[in-house]
């Protein structure tokens, strides 16, 4: 069956054009708001980034999933070392160390978002499920340790991703609706907690801003009521390609990477917005259904798992610009400018494509 | 396989289905969160926050005020603003900010390590904001940027006022210098009057009159389109500049100061007795302010740091100085007002001094002694055992009593920051600085200028205009005022007093014995005295070596103190010559060039 298999998969082309068809529009779209936003220099060092994402995406396609199944306890071990090298001999900048260098700089939490669901599904690959407690346990000690990690750094965009990508898992793998419900009663009450003994100064201050933005609206205030501004000035149609005022105007903090969205809301009105969001919704529905076609518990539960994270980078980014959740620091994937989300990014969906080109060697 | 049990792939299945589907139900009803808060921005919300963009583009800047210049007495200008450019870029608009910079390197003077300090700092600056590559460029690279501006996108040549010393070295420790506004800067200046300026006085005058050299910033209120382009000026408020200063400095005066101190550090201040205005005052060495301008180089800084001359150390105001036999006219002045001695007093000098019951020996500078001597005479020729004496005599109580209205031991109030105290010893100030009773010792060598007596040159420069106008104290100031304020002595001394010990400093200079004979200019009369300052750490029996051979940093420092038209002073001098081992020797010839460039050539013309 396996060698049967092979021939079959030789035949195969290792591209969803689908998914290719999507992303390359999404990309297009996130470029022409860039030049807006940034001017032809950034456009161009974005290409360049977009296009590096393409290969890896178009490489890691090529890899069999029991390959990278193989490598995932290694990759996992790898990953909490490195994490561990940030803490120790990371690069400070701007009050969070989150950079080691070999060779290149390197954000080793980037690598995280990856690993960390994979090797939750690795784990329950031949796992009775749904997930016992005693198996909860452990992925959530497999989980806990790099998000802990992350979170010191301090880095709390990256490690509620991470925290999501694995809890994701644990979703799809069929985490009983029990423990979900438990979860969520422990995390709200488990908040002042967290205010009390481990949120940094400016961690609170985001939180206390996204409360209650006009409060400090010369401070950090500031972000959210000229985003919202931006947003709510655009209209239904947008004043037009390269004429919003607060962009233009710089009135508009961060306009090329964290606000993005706010510069196409600006000039593109909810008309582009809605198109934005459309975009969005096919990838994500095209990733669920590589999802449900995968021919294995692990295949599965990556493909899955992977596409509801990019899910999440959107919903932070376009909550949290448009002021309905404090600003943490996440990118709009794959139309921020700026270059690890991408490539992490694009990484994730050669896995998801790379369950699609195996899916079928059950089934035949 | 883990298994006990063995896998349903069936319901396995049926879950993960079931699992996605409520993914997909929840992403659109987030999703739907997401549009309804867009559509009630955007639709609901659209009128207002659109009026709220509108108002955004109406642009108030601040546009600061030109700083004041300076001038010395005669009008000459001595500080300025020169319009000049700076190499500015926006980080996001530039391809490779690493290329571009070494590309630049051939226009504009950069070194490596300036651009590893650039790039390390740009990183620190958010992208859209204007970050300064270069300050101050010379006409050489202004013009060869220019020319191939259109090859380096991002990267702009700016017009700035740059503030301008024309005098360095000379004038540094008078005028100080601006710098750029800093944190702590900040804290002390009012942020609304300082919106849009980039540099405040740090040193000096600059800082002392920051209040007057500012001004008032202007602003200027526009429309603009949504490019940020220009379309009509709303309102424009123009700034107040800067009030201008003139000093009492004559700059002719100030150079001839630092020119006679030649190779030796120290200090040289000149003063008008008769209204406290400084005619000169000089810091030796001094500094080139400009370097501070615009943040002056780790490399340089160092050198000026690291220097064990302390060219950054104002002497003027803060170098500390035993008085030395500068003192003695002082200390006549005081037996006399107590009566402890008549103006017809002489005594004995066999050559030393003891005091009863103790066998010390307090020696004079002549060995064998200088025979039988009157006051005038002790002033002459610098008689320590006179003072040794007389000081025993007064006791240290009347002495502290005598020289604090005198200022010794006192601040001179001139306006500048940062002077530092001297020390007039008293018995209350031993008990509570070094938790010892006063001995009878002390007082011997108090008389002479040296123990715990501590004067700074503008101290010494005070309590000097105080001596030569038989005393009445004027603050030293370096700002014209029209009608300075007059302050007498809390005691009154009688004429006659005040003109022995003027005929002993005259004696100085024109007696055949005096220790300053050779600076005599027959064109007018000078009241002198000198005054040798120990070294710390010197051995007793050095105090009087003389001796050239001695190594600079062993040898005593040299001073001296004059004013001259001695019957009508219209200048009184102070020289601190570090090292310069002998006052009449050294440090008196640097007086008498200064008192003569003033009296017979600057008053003259």
């Amino acid at each position: 069956m396996i060698y049967a298999g092979r021939i079959h998969h030789n035949k195969r082309h290792y591209i969803d054009w689908w998914l290719m068809a999507f992303i390359l529009l999404l990309m297009s779209f996130g470029l022409v708001v860039l030049f807006s936003a940034g001017g032809w220099v950034l456009v161009k060092k974005q290409i360049i980034r977009l296009a590096l994402g393409l290969v890896v995406m178009l490489l890691l396609a090529q890899v069999k999933p029991e390959k990278l199944a193989g490598l995932t306890p290694w990759l996992y071990v790898l990953t909490i070392l490195l994490l561990l090298a940030v803490f120790f001999f990371g690069y400070e900048s701007k009050g969070a160390t989150r950079w080691i260098k070999i060779g290149i700089r390197f954000q080793p939490s980037e690598l995280a978002k990856l690993v960390i669901p994979l090797m939750i599904a690795w784990f329950y690959r031949y796992r009775i499920l749904p997930p016992d407690l005693k198996s909860i346990g452990i992925s959530l000690l497999i989980l806990l340790i790099p998000v802990f990690l992350i979170f010191k750094q301090p880095d709390l965009g990256t490690s509620i991703l991470v925290a999501v990508s694995g809890l994701f898992v644990l979703f799809l793998a069929g985490l009983s609706w029990k423990y979900i419900l438990g979860g969520l009663v422990t995390l709200v009450s488990a908040a002042p907690i967290m205010w009390l003994f481990f949120m940094k100064e400016y961690q609170k201050q985001r939180v206390l801003t996204f409360l209650n933005p006009t409060q400090d609206s010369l401070g950090s205030g500031w972000n959210i009521i000229q985003s919202e501004i931006a947003i709510g000035s655009g209209g239904l149609l947008g004043k037009g390609w390269q004429n919003g005022s607060q962009t233009q105007l710089d009135f508009l903090p961060e306009h090329s990477t964290d606000f993005i969205l706010s510069v196409l809301s600006e000039e593109f009105g909810l008309l582009g917005v809605t198109i934005l969001l459309l975009l969005y919704i096919a990838i994500i529905l095209r990733g669920l259904y590589i999802a449900s076609q995968a021919k294995d518990t692990f295949n599965r539960l990556i493909a899955g798992a992977l596409t509801l994270t990019f899910f999440v980078y959107l919903f932070i980014n376009a909550g949290m610009i448009s002021g309905l959740l404090p600003v943490v620091g996440v990118p709009l994937p794959l139309v921020s400018y700026g270059g690890t989300s991408i490539i992490t990014l694009m990484a994730g969906f050669g896995m998801i494509m790379s369950v699609y080109n195996h899916r079928k060697l059950l089934k035949s | 396989m883990s298994g006990k049990q063995i896998k349903n792939a069936q319901q396995e299945t049926r879950v993960f289905q079931s699992r996605i589907v409520a993914s997909i139900l929840i992403i659109f009803l987030l999703i739907g969160i997401i549009f309804v808060r867009y559509f009630y921005l955007q639709v609901i919300q659209h009128q207002s926050l659109l009026a709220n963009s509108e108002h955004n583009r109406i642009k108030t800047t601040a546009i600061p005020p030109a700083r004041g210049f300076i001038y010395d007495r005669n009008g000459r200008l001595l500080v300025e603003n020169i319009p000049t450019y700076r190499l500015q870029m926006i980080p996001e608009k530039v391809d490779d900010i690493k290329q571009s910079l070494n590309e630049l390197k051939q226009l504009v003077h950069l070194t490596d390590d300036d651009i590893k300090e650039l790039i390390k700092k740009q990183s620190l600056n958010r992208p859209f904001k204007p970050f300064i590559v270069k300050n101050k460029l010379n006409e050489k690279e202004l013009s060869s940027f220019m020319v191939r501006k259109h090859k380096y996108p991002g990267f702009k040549a700016v017009p700035y006022l740059i503030r301008h010393y024309k005098y360095t070295d000379i004038l540094a420790h008078v005028v100080g210098y601006v710098g750029r506004i800093n944190d702590k800067d900040l804290k002390r200046l009012d942020k609304k009057r300082y919106k849009g300026s980039e540099y405040t006085g740090k040193l000096g005058l600059e800082r002392f009159h920051e209040n007057q050299l500012h001004g008032f910033p202007g602003s200027l209120t526009v429309e603009t389109n949504a490019q940020g382009r220009v379309l009509k000026t709303i309102e424009k408020i123009p700034p107040v500049s800067g009030q201008d200063l003139t000093l009492t400095i004559d700059i002719d005066l100030q150079k001839t100061a630092y020119d006679a101190l030649g190779e030796l550090t120290g200090s040289a201040i000149a003063i008008n007795p008769k209204n406290g205005e400084v005619l000169a005052m000089v810091s030796k060495p001094g500094f080139d302010p400009n370097d501070f301008v615009n943040g002056i180089s780790h490399k340089k800084y160092n050198q000026l740091i690291n220097s064990n001359q302390k060219p950054l150390f104002n002497r003027s105001l803060r170098g500390g100085y035993e008085p030395g036999s500068t003192i003695k006219p002082y200390m006549a002045l005081a037996g006399l007002y107590y009566r402890v001695i008549n103006l017809n007093y002489s005594m004995f000098s066999k050559g030393y001094f003891q005091l009863d019951n103790q066998a010390r020996k307090y020696h004079d500078w002549k060995r064998g002694g200088h025979g039988l001597i009157d006051i005038k005479q002790s002033l002459v020729q610098s008689v320590n055992t006179f003072y040794y004496q007389l000081a025993v005599l007064l006791g240290i109580d009347r002495i502290h009593e005598f020289l604090k209205p005198f200022k010794f031991g006192e601040l001179s109030q001139i306006d500048l920051l940062a002077e530092k105290r001297g020390l007039l010893p008293s018995r209350q100030w031993k008990r509570a600085a070094k938790g010892k009773m006063w001995f009878p010792g002390e007082t011997v060598i108090t008389g002479i200028g040296q123990g715990f007596l501590v004067t700074t040159p503008i101290q010494l420069a005070t309590s000097l205009t105080i001596l030569a106008n038989k005393g009445i104290y004027i603050k030293p100031h370096l700002i014209k005022t029209e009608n300075p304020e007059l302050t007498k002595l809390p005691f009154d001394i009688p004429e006659s007093y005040w003109d022995v010990v003027h005929q002993g400093m005259i004696g100085v200079i024109h007696d055949k014995k005096g220790t300053a004979r050779s600076i005599k200019n027959n064109n007018y009369l000078t009241a002198g005295k000198s005054g040798t300052s120990q070294v710390y750490g010197k051995k007793e029996e050095d105090v009087y070596n003389k001796n050239l051979e001695t190594p600079l940093r062993l040898r005593n420092h040299a001073l001296f103190i004059a004013f001259a038209p001695a019957d009508d002073p219209k200048i009184a001098v102070v020289v601190v010559a570090e090292h310069g081992a002998s006052g009449s020797k050294t440090a008196a010839p640097i007086a008498g060039k200064i008192i003569d460039k003033y009296l017979n050539e600057i008053l003259i013309q």
